[in-house]
């Protein structure tokens, strides 16, 4: 079987939240990038499917040369090669297009990525990728099993899961329940010494044109001070929820 | 030209994020001078998206699209879409229409703008606020696309009646579903509990409940006010909750009218996952505990004291108020 996990480069989640240039560019200034946390769930589960299964597994990242520490990382948990598409991610439909050429040219069968960055939120990536390459697409994927050609997957739906059946290849939006928190993978020193020597492909992108482009940043606005209640008090709080606030 | 929004149906009844997209694409029809038509599965009364001001629906009886399936539904959205030459694509950030949504993109070449709180701006260009860094932001996005799709957070705009005589077709479509995709092999949904997406209230705890047996608690509270229930990042990882429960930035977003967080800290990640909520309570012994910075009501007090009382007092406040 062979696997391409989608990482994104992102802030990690500590991170203070700024911007620069006039409010246009997000502040990179002092902030810790890592691989993006759903993206994270999805390789922890390849790995898991290399080790018990036997499958290769590339890892893929559309950034400039400054994502080369996180994909490297990926490579330490045990991806076996990377590619970087040289260009900066701008819009979550370009990113889909440049995977969508990375994963025709290696025919994967399994396409793990993030239901979503932790930097953008965009959420269409990966049913973007799907789409665009004519594989099988599950979002918001909490659990996976492949056997065969058959994949069976479990998906979160507001209030419940769904359990799903498809055939080979398919994409997923990954996120946490793929695999436990306390499973994920951390690059050791044997793994990190290793991630030097691997591959890591530098391709130039394909895609044209853009559909969407970020303008401006804001901050949402300070908030007020908290409004004690006594504890003893229960009823002024109730009170301040159906009149003041209108909640209850 | 029109605007057409996807409304979600369960069981053939509309739900409330179908109403307030509709609220939205009528905002946005408006604005544009043109009008708004809707889509829908298997819905038993898409008369009633008149009160938001849609003036055609386009309702699919079908049995073979009672279950959900994001392939055919973005395929059929997209034939309609098509059809009525339809400029903005409007759809909830249900698990669905977030599922759907950008196949949808994909077969109408369209830009997708997810987690929009507002009206775009239509004065030069087509900008979306919209909100990106787990809610930590706000960002203005263009779409560039001659057409275009949105996603609405959950009540960031709301809902805006606009009673519009409406004419509901009966659709037919040339779809097929595939015998290859995806397929649907059950469900497991809990029909008694509100879901966080769908909640107006969420009650959530953290580590000072101390245990999963503690729950009782959450769960009384969760129940008098028909509230969905929700825990912290440690308290999935621990296991006394399921993980579909976490809310915060690698969990749920929660967007709810009123959030209530009981022994929970209020790290910078649960912050960031709750920050759309518009009203926040937080309950701690803690008078330090970060989140007292974030809400706008708070109790200093223990949980085990305060809650059980809490709970008292609103089966009586609800009791008088029903």
């Amino acid at each position: 079987m062979k696997i391409l996990v989608c990482i994104s480069h992102v802030p990690d989640t500590t991170s203070k939240i700024n911007f620069t240039d006039n409010d246009t560019k997000f502040d990179t200034n002092g902030v810790q990038f890592v691989i993006n946390p759903n993206d994270e769930f999805g390789l922890t589960r390849a790995m898991w499917f290399k080790e018990k299964q036997g499958a290769s597994v590339d890892v893929v990242t559309v950034g400039s040369k400054e994502t080369e520490p996180t994909i490297r990382k990926a490579l330490a948990i045990g991806a076996d090669q990377a590619i970087r598409v040289d260009t900066e991610p701008k819009d979550g439909f370009q990113v889909a297009k440049e995977l969508a050429k990375v994963a025709k040219d290696g025919n994967y069968d399994l396409i793990i990525a993030g239901r979503e960055s932790i930097d953008y939120n965009g959420g269409m990536v990966p049913g973007m990728l799907a789409k665009l390459i004519g594989a099988n697409f599950i979002n918001t994927c909490v659990s996976l099993e492949i056997e065969g050609d058959k994949a069976t997957a479990i998906r979160e739906i507001d209030g419940g899961k769904e359990t799903l059946t498809s055939s080979l290849p398919l994409v997923i939006g990954g996120q946490k329940g793929l695999v436990e928190e306390s499973d994920l993978k951390i690059p050791n020193m044997r793994g990190i010494m290793m991630a030097r020597k691997k591959p890591l492909n530098v391709v130039e992108p394909v895609a044209d044109g853009l559909s969407t482009e970020a303008k401006k940043f804001s901050k949402p606005a300070p908030k007020g001070d908290v409004k004690l209640v006594d504890a003893e008090n229960i009823d002024e709080l109730i009170d301040l929820l159906h009149n003041e606030a209108k909640a209850i | 030209m029109s605007v057409l929004v996807y409304t979600e149906s369960e069981n053939g009844k509309f739900k409330k994020a179908a109403f307030e997209a509709a609220s939205y694409a009528k905002g946005i029809a408006k604005q544009l001078g043109i009008e708004t038509f809707a889509i829908s599965f298997n819905a038993e009364n898409a008369n009633d998206l008149g009160t938001y001001g849609v003036e055609k629906a386009f309702n699919l009886s079908n049995e073979n699209f009672s279950k959900f399936n994001a392939e055919a539904y973005a395929e059929v959205i997209a034939e309609v879409a098509k059809a009525q030459d339809a400029k903005v694509i409007v759809l909830s950030q249900s698990a669905n229409a977030k599922y759907l949504a950008p196949l949808l993109a994909v077969h109408l070449e369209a830009g997708y703008a997810s987690n929009v709180v507002e009206l775009p701006n239509t004065e030069n260009g087509f900008v979306v606020k919209r909100t990106a860094f787990t809610n930590k932001a706000f960002n203005e996005t263009a779409i560039t696309t001659d057409a275009k799709i949105i996603g609405v957070s959950s009540n960031a705009y709301g809902l805006h009646e606009a009673e519009t005589d409406i004419q509901v077709e009966d659709y037919q479509t040339n779809v097929v579903l595939s015998e290859a995709g995806v397929q649907v092999q059950s469900v497991d949904k809990n029909k008694d509990k509100v879901s966080i997406a769908d909640a107006e209230i969420v009650i959530s705890g953290g580590r000072g409940l101390k245990g999963p047996e503690n729950w009782h608690l959450v769960e009384d509270l969760a129940e008098t006010l028909g509230a969905a229930t929700a825990c912290s990042k440690p308290v999935s990882d621990m296991g006394w909750r399921p993980h579909s429960e976490h809310v915060g930035q690698t969990g749920k977003p929660v967007a709810s009218n009123l959030y209530i967080a009981i022994g929970i800290s209020g790290a910078i990640q649960h912050l960031a996952g709750i920050n759309a909520s518009k009203v926040k309570v937080v309950i701690n012994n803690d008078a330090e505990a970060p989140f007292f910075k974030a809400a706008d009501y708070g109790i200093v007090g223990d949980a085990f004291e305060v809650i059980p009382k809490l709970t008292e007092k609103l089966k009586e406040f609800k009791a008088n108020n029903a």
